[in-house]
């Protein structure tokens, strides 16, 4: 995943998120759904707003990561992507290709193209199946004429390239720890020669030795095969070392994008530098002091105006009532900030 | 001299099937007043289960099979159950990852609090909410009076988390051990919590073990530091020195490791292999198979933890 001038360049969007918005409806059953209010019985939809008309494009060979903390809509915006889940409003392309909404079998090809990797490689394997069994499933639904010795070689070589040991192909995924599991995973996204994946946290669950083994796989595997990658984390440090550019996200709302160098020396957005500024580094003898104020609301009941205003040591009159549009700074940096866009003192 | 808390050899088994596993494997550490010490490592190298250790908690089949934890002189090891429930939750408290391994869902919080002094103290219901509300304020919970009637759902997790920590500080805790207590959570809360959890050990004298494997934390927030793997404390001393100048190859490895220090895209340092299962450990060094430095030595013999140059204890043969 390394930054690559020639793929910023040539700007072939591989994949382009147009005004996504997901929500999940989660009133239950009718019961559920009856509210007393007033004196009198009133029927309520519970739902969570996970992802609010967010926009973006990824270009070819580019590492794009999507930031946030926990529950601001990361894992939903790259199910949507994935067309595991249909958005609400919004449109998604691959390559120019409109791919939400699409049957399953309209979605075949694209499937192929696009693979993703997840953040727990236990639940992600099935575990009844062999390591050689997980990796020739796709291989022979997607190439129903390959041949049995093809199929063989593209296993093993696979296999050679994720680090796993060729001999332990008849293995289950218990036999392997965490690390081991996650290059089978990876294997697995890579078996099809996908030009895009997702990886939604896919170092999240290991261990600080086993991460830097991963995030090296990943690297190598993008520059051999000129991968395009879309990388959700919550792992600012990691954002850091791997993207070409990294989105910001808060409850749903995309709040800021930039290239990698431009977030980490000049972050705009009042979150992202809030962010930013919390990272623990080795070394510190102090806990940082973050300027920011009350509590994170639920994605059930969003903040009118801008979604960050309740924490924002920024925030006036016109953040409570009016959602900020997108400003476009020099370095080519979009923010979504009222302060930003006039200009407001911000130090 | 005596210390607030001196844990001794302490070795703690898992009565398995085919045999007892030892997960912990003679570790000694001293925590005193005020005092804060991060305890690191990767996943299964022993951290919880030495918090759980200390206040006598172990689940199921894991026993103290050797070993003293001396709280102001006393055994815990030994007490009998009814003793130890008194020192638990009351003068130590641990704090978990996952606030709702505490918080009772269909409880308010006010409720909870209240039960729990009452459970310690020969207190009234009024007495025990002014000290609730008194330990609220402390971590810092806007409006405390309206919060007590409130359920652990209509909290955030960063709110919850600071809940569990007022809760943890009821009955004036010596000591607090918080497991990796913001995992969950973003890191603008977390330097909150962390800020909040380094504030009280100053003002109440209280001793932290924080448990984590964030060596960024551990750095800001400890003045000591033991690093574990597979059951042992492998290096330990002030917390700077070993964060910044690493001496046990494991330790180095580890912040060698992190992203950051690298410019963006460049190969990351990597320690080959991973830790060992605790019922495959490699005779000698533990961590010999994944070491660049090991000799003979190293693959016959233990290292123990020797004092370094830098004043810091290290366990290996090379150093
Ligand atoms: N109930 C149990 N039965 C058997 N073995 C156990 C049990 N609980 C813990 N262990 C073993 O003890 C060792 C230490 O576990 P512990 O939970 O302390 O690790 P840890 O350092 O806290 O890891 P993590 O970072 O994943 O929380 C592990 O090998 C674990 O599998
Ligand atoms: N299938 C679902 N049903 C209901 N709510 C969901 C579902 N998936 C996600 N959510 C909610 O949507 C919000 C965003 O979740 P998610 O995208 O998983 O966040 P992230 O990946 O950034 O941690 C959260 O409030 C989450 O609880
Ligand atoms: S729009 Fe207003 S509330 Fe939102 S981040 Fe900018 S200054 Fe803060
Ligand atoms: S004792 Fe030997 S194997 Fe162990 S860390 Fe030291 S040099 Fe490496
Ligand atoms: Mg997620
Ligand atoms: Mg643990």
């Amino acid at each position: 995943m390394p930054y690559d001038i020639e793929a910023m360049n040539n700007n072939t969007p591989i994949l382009t998120i147009k005004n996504v918005v997901k929500h999940f409806d989660i009133s239950g059953g009718l019961l559920d759904q009856l509210k007393l209010k007033n004196g009198r019985i009133v029927r309520e939809k519970t739902t969570v707003k996970a992802v609010n008309d967010v926009s973006l494009t990824i270009n070819k060979g580019e590492t794009l990561s999507v930031v946030g903390e926990s529950g601001c809509g990361k894992s939903t915006l790259a199910r949507v992507v994935m067309g595991l889940y249909p958005p609400n409003a919004g449109e998604i392309y691959y390559k120019g290709d409109r791919i939400d909404h699409l049957t399953h079998k309209e979605m075949l090809p694209f499937r192929k193209k696009m693979q993703m990797i997840f953040q727990d490689p236990y639940a992600s394997l099935n575990p009844r199946k062999t390591v050689k069994q997980t990796l020739e499933e796709p291989l022979r639904f997607h190439n129903p004429k390959m041949s049995r010795t093809a199929i063989h070689d593209k296993i093993i070589s696979v296999m050679k390239q994720v680090g796993v040991d060729p001999a332990w192909s008849s293995r289950y995924p218990h036999e392997f720890s965490g690390g081991q599991r996650q290059r089978i995973s990876i294997a697995r996204a890579l078996i099809l020669d996908p030009d895009l994946i997702v990886a939604d946290e896919p170092v999240s669950a290991l261990d600080v030795s086993i991460q830097a083994q991963i995030l090296n796989l990943l690297m190598d595997a993008g520059r051999e095969r000129g991968l395009t990658y879309l990388f959700i984390t919550h792992d600012l440090s990691v954002v850091e070392h791997i993207s070409s550019r990294v989105a910001v996200m808060y409850l749903g709302t995309l709040c800021e994008l930039a290239k990698t160098e431009d977030l980490f020396a000049t972050p705009a957005h009042p979150y992202t530098r809030a962010l930013l500024s919390a990272i623990p580094r080795v070394g510190e003898t102090k806990p940082k002091n973050i300027k920011l104020k009350g509590e994170v609301p639920t994605p059930v009941n969003l903040p009118t105006g801008c979604v960050f205003h309740g924490r924002c040591v920024y925030a006036n009159e016109r953040c409570i009532n009016e959602v900020p549009k997108r400003t476009l700074l020099d370095n080519g940096t979009l923010v979504a900030c009222h302060a930003v866009e006039e200009n407001r003192d911000m130090d | 001299m005596s210390h607030l808390l001196e844990v001794q050899d302490l070795k703690v088994k898992f009565a398995l099937r085919f045999g007892d596993l030892t997960a912990i494997d003679g570790i000694s550490f001293t925590l005193d007043k005020g005092e804060r010490l991060g305890i690191v490592g990767e996943s299964g190298a022993g951290k919880s289960v030495t918090g759980f250790a200390i206040i006598n908690l172990l689940s199921k089949p894991g026993f103290i099979a050797e070993g003293k934890v001396l709280f102001k002189g006393q055994d815990l090891s030994t007490l009998p159950g009814r003793e130890m429930r008194k020192i638990r939750g009351n003068r130590i408290s641990m704090i978990f990852q996952d606030p709702m391994m505490t918080l009772n869902p269909v409880f308010t919080i006010g409720t909870q609090m209240v039960e729990t002094l009452k459970a310690h103290r020969n207190i009234t219901t009024q007495e025990a909410e002014k000290i609730a509300l008194e330990k609220l304020r402390k971590v810092h919970i806007p409006s405390p009076e309206k919060r007590l009637a409130q359920y652990p759902h209509e909290f955030s997790g960063g709110m919850r988390q600071r809940i569990i920590i007022a809760i943890s500080l009821l009955n004036d805790p010596a000591i607090i051990i918080a497991d990796e207590p913001t995992t969950a959570l973003d890191v603008t809360i977390q330097a909150e919590i962390m800020d909040l959890l380094q504030e009280l050990c100053q003002e109440e004298e209280m001793g932290l073990i924080l448990i984590t494997h964030d060596l960024g934390v551990v750095s800001q927030v400890t003045e000591k530091i033991a690093v574990m793997y597979a059951g042992k404390i492998i290096e330990t001393g002030d917390t700077q020195t070993v964060v910044t100048d690493p001496s046990h190859p494991y330790t180095r490895g580890l912040i060698k490791s992190l992203p950051g220090a690298l410019k963006t895209g460049e190969k990351l340092y990597q320690i080959p292999g991973m830790m060992p299962n605790l019922t495959a450990i490699p005779p000698g060094c533990a961590f010999n198979p994944r070491c660049n430095l090991k000799d003979e030595i190293c693959l016959k013999e233990v290292p123990l933890l020797k004092r370094t140059e830098k004043g810091i204890m290290a366990a290996c043969h090379m150093i």
